[in-house]
C-alpha cells in the first residue's frame, strides 16, 4: 500500500512536471506560431478570425511585404551588413587576440586592458557622441568633396563625378559608418574570447612553421586561424544573431529607407502603415525565419557562446 | 628604456590593490573634469587632448622600430584603429557636450557648468523613469528568475527532453526585441487583441482591458513580456551550473532521509549560490537598459508610464534637441550601471576566493 502510494506520488509529480514544462514551452512558441498564421490572413478576417490555421490562405501577403512593404529591400540590407560585419570583426579580432596572445609589443597590457574596459562601458552612454561623430565625420566629407570636385571635373566626364558624389555621400558613408560602429559593438567580446582561446593552443604547430619559413601573417592565416575554427564559430554566430537583431544603432546613424536593416524597417513599417497588420506580421515572419533557422541549426554554438558571455560580461 | 619605466607603472597599477585603483580612478577623473572646466574653450582642449593620445600612439609605434617588432604592431593596429574612433572622441565629447547646452546643430554651444546635472536632479520625469526601470528590474529578478530556477530544476531531471526543452526555451532570447515587441503588443492590443478575445471566450469580460494604453497594467504588461523574453538566459546559465553538481551529493542526501525541500535546501542552493549571484546582476544589467522592447511596445506611453531611462536619453536627444541634457544624462546613468558591474566583479572574486 505505502508503495504504491510512493509510486503514485512519484508519477503525478512527474506527470505534474511535464505539463509544467509544456505549458511555458507552449508560450514560447504560440506567439510565433500565431503571427505566422496572421501573415496569411486577409485586412478583414484578421480581425474576425483567431484561429492560428485561417480558413483560407494568403501567401501573396508575403509576396506583397516582399516588394511594396519594402521589406525584400531590408531584407537585402540585414544580409549586407550582417556579413561584411561578421566577417570585418573575425579579421579584426582574430589578428589583435593572436597578437595579445603570442606577441610582445609594449603597450601590450594596457590595449589588452583598455578593451576589456570597453566592455563595461554602456551602450546608453555614447549615443550622443556617436551620433555626433558620425555627423561630423559626414561635415568633413563633404567639405573635401566640394572642395576636390572643381578638380575632379577637369580630369573626368561631369555625370561620372556627379554621380560618384552623391553614391559617397548617400550610400557608401552611412552604409560604412553603421558597419564600422558594429564592428565595434562586437570587438572586444570577440577579442577577449579569442585571446583566451589562442592562450590555450599548443604553440608547436606555430613553432614548426615559422621553423619551416612561414611568416607571422602566414602563421596566423594558414596555422591559428584553422585551429581557432570552434571559437570562431562561436563567434561568428554570436555576432551574426547581434547583428541581425540590433536596433538602436540604426536608428541613430541610418536615415533613409534604403538604407535601413530589417529591425529599423520593421518599426517605420509600423508607424507608417499601422492598420496593414498582415503585411506587418508577414514581414516579420521574413524577419524571423532566418534567425530560427540558424538558430535551431547552430544552437550549440550559441548556447557555447552565451554562456561564455555570461561568464565574460 | 622609458616603454620599460612605462610598462612597469602600468603594471604597478594593474597589481595594485582595488582601494588604490578606486582612488586613482577617482583622481584621474577628477583631474579630468578640473582640465575641462578650465579649458572648454575648444580649440585648446581638443589641441591638448589629440597631442596627447597621438604621442602615445606615435611613441609605441617608434619604440617598436627601434625594436624591430614593427609587424606585432600591426596586428592590432586596425582594432585600436576602430577603438580609438569609437571610444577616445566619444569619450571626451560626452566630458565636454554634458558641460553645454546644444541643440545639435547650430555651430555655437553654451556653457553651462554643471547646470545639465542640476536638472536632472530636478526632472521629475527622469526620476520616474529610474522608478520604472526599477520595477521592471524587481519583476525580472522575482517573476523571470524564479521561472527560470524551476525550470532549470525540472529539467535537470528529465534526461531524455532536456534537450529538447533547453531549445525551445531558448527561442524567445534570440528573437529581436522589435519582433517580440510587436507581437505581443497586438495581443495586448485593446479591440483585435488576442489576450482580450481569450478572455472574452472563458467568460471573464470584466478583465478586458486595451492593456497598453490603460496606466495601471502597461508597466507590468511591459515588465512581464521583459521576464518572458529574458528568462531563457537564466535558464541556460542555472541549468548549466545544476550540472555540475555531483550526483552523489543527491544520494547521500537521499540515503540521509532528507525529502525533496530538505536536499534542495541544504544541497543545491549553497552549491548553486555563484550561479545564482551571476543571474541576478546579469538580470539587473540588462533589464535597467531595456528600452527597444518599450520602444516597440508603448514608445514609453501612456503619458511617461513606461518611460525608462534609456527612452529618456533618446527623447531628449531626438525628441527635444538637448544634446547637451542627454549626454549629462547618460553619464549619470552610465555611471550607476558600471557601480553595478564593479559591485558584480568584487562579490564574483570574493566568491571564487572562498
Amino acid at each position: 500500500m505505502r508503495l504504491n502510494k510512493y509510486i503514485f506520488a512519484q508519477h503525478a509529480s512527474g506527470t505534474l512536471i511535464n505539463v509544467f514544462l509544456i505549458a511555458v514551452a507552449a508560450t514560447c512558441v504560440f506567439p510565433l506560431l500565431w503571427m505566422f498564421g496572421s501573415s496569411l490572413k486577409t485586412q478583414s478576417t484578421i480581425f474576425s478570425d483567431m484561429s492560428i490555421i485561417p480558413s483560407s490562405m494568403h501567401w501573396e501577403n508575403f509576396y506583397l511585404a516582399w516588394t511594396k512593404g519594402g521589406f525584400g529591400m531590408y531584407f537585402l540590407n540585414s544580409l549586407f551588413y550582417t556579413t561584411i560585419v561578421v566577417f570585418g570583426i573575425v579579421i579584426v579580432s582574430s589578428l589583435a587576440a593572436y597578437a595579445f596572445s603570442r606577441m610582445n609589443f609594449p603597450g601590450k597590457n594596457l590595449l589588452f586592458f583598455m578593451f576589456l574596459a570597453a566592455m563595461m562601458i554602456p551602450l546608453p552612454g555614447s549615443f550622443v557622441p556617436l551620433y555626433v561623430l558620425v555627423n561630423n565625420v559626414r561635415n568633413v566629407l563633404l567639405n573635401v568633396l566640394s572642395a576636390a570636385t572643381p578638380f575632379l571635373l577637369k580630369v573626368l566626364p561631369d555625370h561620372i563625378v556627379y554621380s560618384a558624389n552623391s553614391f559617397i555621400e548617400s550610400q557608401f558613408y552611412p552604409r560604412t559608418a553603421y558597419i564600422l560602429s558594429m564592428i565595434n559593438v562586437g570587438l572586444s567580446f570577440s577579442i577577449f574570447m579569442l585571446k583566451t582561446f589562442f592562450d590555450r593552443m599548443p604553440k608547436e604547430l606555430e613553432d614548426a612553421a615559422r621553423i619551416d619559413g612561414c611568416s607571422r601573417l602566414g602563421i596566423w592565416r594558414h596555422v591559428a586561424l584553422p585551429l581557432a575554427k570552434p571559437a570562431i564559430a562561436v563567434i561568428i554566430i554570436y555576432n551574426a544573431l547581434n547583428v541581425w537583431n540590433e536596433y538602436i544603432l540604426a536608428n541613430l546613424i541610418l536615415s533613409s529607407k534604403n538604407l535601413m536593416p530589417l529591425q529599423r524597417g520593421l518599426m517605420v513599417f509600423q508607424g507608417e502603415h499601422i492598420t496593414q497588420y498582415p503585411l506587418l506580421m508577414a514581414g516579420m515572419t521574413i524577419t524571423v525565419v532566418p534567425i530560427l533557422i540558424i538558430y535551431l541549426a547552430m544552437q550549440r554554438f550559441i548556447i557555447k557562446g552565451i554562456t561564455a558571455g555570461a561568464v565574460v560580461g | 628604456m622609458i616603454a620599460a619605466k612605462i610598462s612597469q607603472f602600468y603594471n604597478f597599477l594593474h597589481n595594485a590593490p582595488p582601494k588604490q585603483k578606486i582612488f586613482f580612478g577617482l583622481g584621474l577623473g577628477v583631474a579630468l573634469e578640473v582640465a575641462f572646466l578650465n579649458f572648454h574653450d575648444s580649440m585648446v582642449f581638443w589641441f591638448v587632448a589629440y597631442g596627447f593620445v597621438t604621442s602615445v600612439l606615435l611613441f609605441l609605434v617608434l619604440t617598436n622600430i627601434f625594436k624591430k617588432s614593427l609587424s606585432s604592431f600591426f596586428f592590432v593596429l586596425p582594432a585600436l584603429a576602430i577603438f580609438s574612433i569609437f571610444y577616445i572622441y566619444p569619450f571626451f565629447k560626452v566630458l565636454q557636450l554634458s558641460h553645454h547646452a546644444w541643440d545639435g546643430i547650430s555651430p555655437k554651444m553654451l556653457f553651462v557648468g554643471l547646470g545639465n546635472f542640476r536638472e536632472i536632479l530636478q526632472d521629475r520625469i527622469w526620476w520616474v523613469s529610474m522608478r520604472n526601470a526599477g520595477y521592471i528590474t524587481l519583476v525580472a529578478l522575482t517573476l523571470q528568475n524564479v521561472l527560470a530556477l524551476s525550470l532549470a530544476l525540472a529539467c535537470d531531471r528529465q534526461i531524455r527532453a532536456k534537450n529538447f526543452f533547453r531549445v525551445i526555451f531558448f527561442i524567445p532570447p534570440v528573437l529581436s526585441e522589435v519582433v517580440v515587441g510587436l507581437i505581443w503588443r497586438w495581443i495586448y492590443d485593446g479591440d483585435y487583441g488576442l489576450l482580450n478575445h481569450t478572455l472574452g471566450l472563458i467568460g471573464a469580460q470584466d478583465l478586458a482591458r486595451s492593456w497598453l494604453s490603460d496606466p495601471k497594467t502597461a508597466l507590468t504588461c511591459v515588465a512581464i513580456i521583459h521576464s518572458w523574453k529574458g528568462f531563457g538566459w537564466g535558464f541556460m546559465i542555472l541549468l548549466a551550473g545544476l550540472q555540475t553538481i555531483p550526483r552523489e551529493l543527491y544520494e547521500a542526501a537521499r540515503v540521509d532521509g532528507a525529502n525533496v525541500w530538505q536536499t534542495f535546501r541544504n544541497v543545491t542552493i549553497p552549491l548553486m549560490i555563484p550561479v545564482f549571484v551571476l543571474v541576478m546582476i546579469l538580470t539587473i544589467l540588462g533589464s535597467m537598459q531595456v528600452f527597444v522592447l518599450i520602444l516597440s511596445m508603448t514608445g514609453g506611453g501612456p503619458g511617461y508610464h513606461t518611460e525608462v531611462p534609456v527612452t529618456r536619453i533618446l527623447a531628449s536627444m531626438q525628441g527635444s534637441s538637448m544634446f547637451g541634457y542627454a549626454c549629462a544624462q547618460g553619464i549619470s546613468f552610465g555611471l550607476i550601471l558600471m557601480m553595478v558591474s564593479f559591485v558584480q566583479m568584487g562579490i564574483s572574486r570574493k566568491l571564487k576566493q572562498a
